[in-house]
């Protein structure tokens, strides 16, 4: 079937599906007019029964971790595909040698640029443990969070240096950071089954609502999320990076 | 209202997203579709999910593309190259 | 403007799709397919919206019971960086096929036999 018969095709049932859409969408409460009951209920007693401001990180890590559970690893076993697909590849020669590392580096990078992305690693690994960290009082949490504190070691190979990413961010210990993270977070669902019988209920003291070391077990659990996303994600960058700037191809 | 701009502009920027035709242009115009579905999402009450998607669209999603079009780029520049030497 | 945020969203579904049907490049498919997704965030947070509703973050307002359903956006939240991960699984199978078949079109893909 050649192209302008897959267009054709994809017309008739694009009509056809956007029909059907619309009509589901039609039966659905009109926009503003909320009805459901979970919502409610969580926005009305969620701060006295669990202790934190932040709902959306209370249901995240509390009421719902279960789920988060599921969400984490999938996020794993991706970035694992990832791995397991460019490290495949590698039959190719590598090629870091020092003058061509030289060579692969930005050539409009002056040292006042560089020296910008050198202060802002450490500004952005504050800002992103800042919001790991008040998961529970503010906007936030672990997934945010996380990609922020990624983001920090990227600033080096968005200066210019690329192949220093590697060196700010060793391979060895984000993959064990990820690791740690996603074992972290099953081991504290684990503590809920052990110390309050339930898996992932929540097992340590609440707090006052508002403090920093508050809602239980939300803190840990965020600390564990943000480890692995930030891991997560540095190792998929650092694989494409080796992808496109370290391997060249022999001959 | 807001909530109706910022559905227009995410409305048009899906469609500029599509039919973008070079893969380079449309990962720029895919970071500015993020900044817009991101100001949606904070006029719809959702702190949280706006930053969220700010710092994917921003930082998470265009350094993986752009390194993917930088690969793929070089390997077509070895498979023209080797078919230049075996002809 | 009761209708608005869903007729968006099915807007976004069905044209993400057409742009992974149509494209000769997989990397235009590949980001296609986030449009498709953002169609789904779109979707769930407008289900959510409860009119004169505010944030559900009760750091320094009374907490009332008449604020947005925080429900759909954890749901979304972790959605949009688990989808990124997958992004990047699917542009490492680009590269592979890109490798393996020498071009991009999804139309030179053959099946591994060769």
């Amino acid at each position: 079937m050649n192209r302008t018969g897959r267009l054709i095709m994809f017309g008739i049932s694009a009509v056809a599906l956007a029909a059907v859409l619309v009509k589901g969408f039609a039966g659905l409460p009109h926009f503003g007019d909320y009805t459901g009951v979970y919502g409610t209920v969580i926005n009305g007693i969620g701060v006295t029964e669990r202790h934190a401001t932040d709902l959306v990180t209370a249901l995240n890590f509390d009421l719902r971790a279960f789920d988060t559970l599921g969400e984490e690893f999938i996020l794993f076993a991706s970035i694992l595909g990832v791995v397991l697909i460019l490290r495949e590849l590698r039959e190719e020669r590598e090629h870091p040698h020092q003058e061509e590392a030289e060579e692969h580096s930005f050539a409009g990078a002056s040292a006042a640029w560089r020296a910008l992305a050198l202060g802002l690693i450490p500004a952005m690994i504050v800002l992103g443990g800042y919001i790991v960290l008040h998961g529970a009082l503010t906007p936030g949490g672990g997934f945010q969070g996380g990609v922020i504190l990624a983001a920090g070691p990227l600033a080096v190979f968005l200066a210019g240096r690329y192949l220093r990413m590697k060196v700010v961010a060793p391979q060895p210990l984000v993959e064990a950071g990820e690791s740690i993270g996603a074992l972290g977070y099953a081991l504290i669902g684990l503590g809920g089954l052990i110390f309050a019988g339930v898996f992932f209920k929540n097992f340590l003291p609440l707090g006052t609502p508002g403090h920093l070391l508050s809602a239980g077990q939300m803190p840990l659990a965020s600390i564990a999320v943000g480890l692995e996303v930030s891991g997560a994600f540095l190792v998929g960058w650092t694989e494409f990076l080796d992808q496109a700037m370290v391997i060249k191809e022999q001959g | 209202m807001l909530q109706i701009a910022a559905l227009t502009v995410v409305a048009l920027g899906g469609l500029a997203v599509v039919l973008t035709g070079d893969p380079l242009r449309q990962t720029m115009v895919l970071g500015i579709y993020g900044l817009g579905l991101t100001m949606l999402f904070f006029v719809f009450q959702a702190p949280d999910v706006a930053l969220s998607e700010i710092v994917i669209s921003t930082v998470g999603l265009p350094v993986m593309i752009l390194l993917t079009l930088r690969k793929v780029r070089q390997q077509q520049r070895e498979q023209a190259r080797g078919k230049e030497d075996d002809g | 403007m009761s209708f608005l945020p869903f007729a968006v969203a099915a807007w976004l579904f069905v044209a993400g799709l057409y742009g992974v049907v149509s494209s000769r490049n997989l990397i235009r498919t590949i980001l296609s397919l986030t449009v498709v997704q953002s169609a789904t965030y779109v979707l769930l947070l407008g289900v959510g919206y409860r009119h004169g509703g505010r944030a559900p973050i009760f750091a320094d307002i009374p907490q009332v019971s008449t604020a947005v359903d925080p429900v759909v956006q954890v749901l979304v939240l972790v959605d949009i960086v688990v989808e990124a991960t997958v992004t990047a699984l699917l542009l490492a199978l680009a590269v592979q096929a890109h490798k393996r078949f020498g071009s991009l079109d999804p139309n030179d893909l053959r099946t591994l036999r060769d």
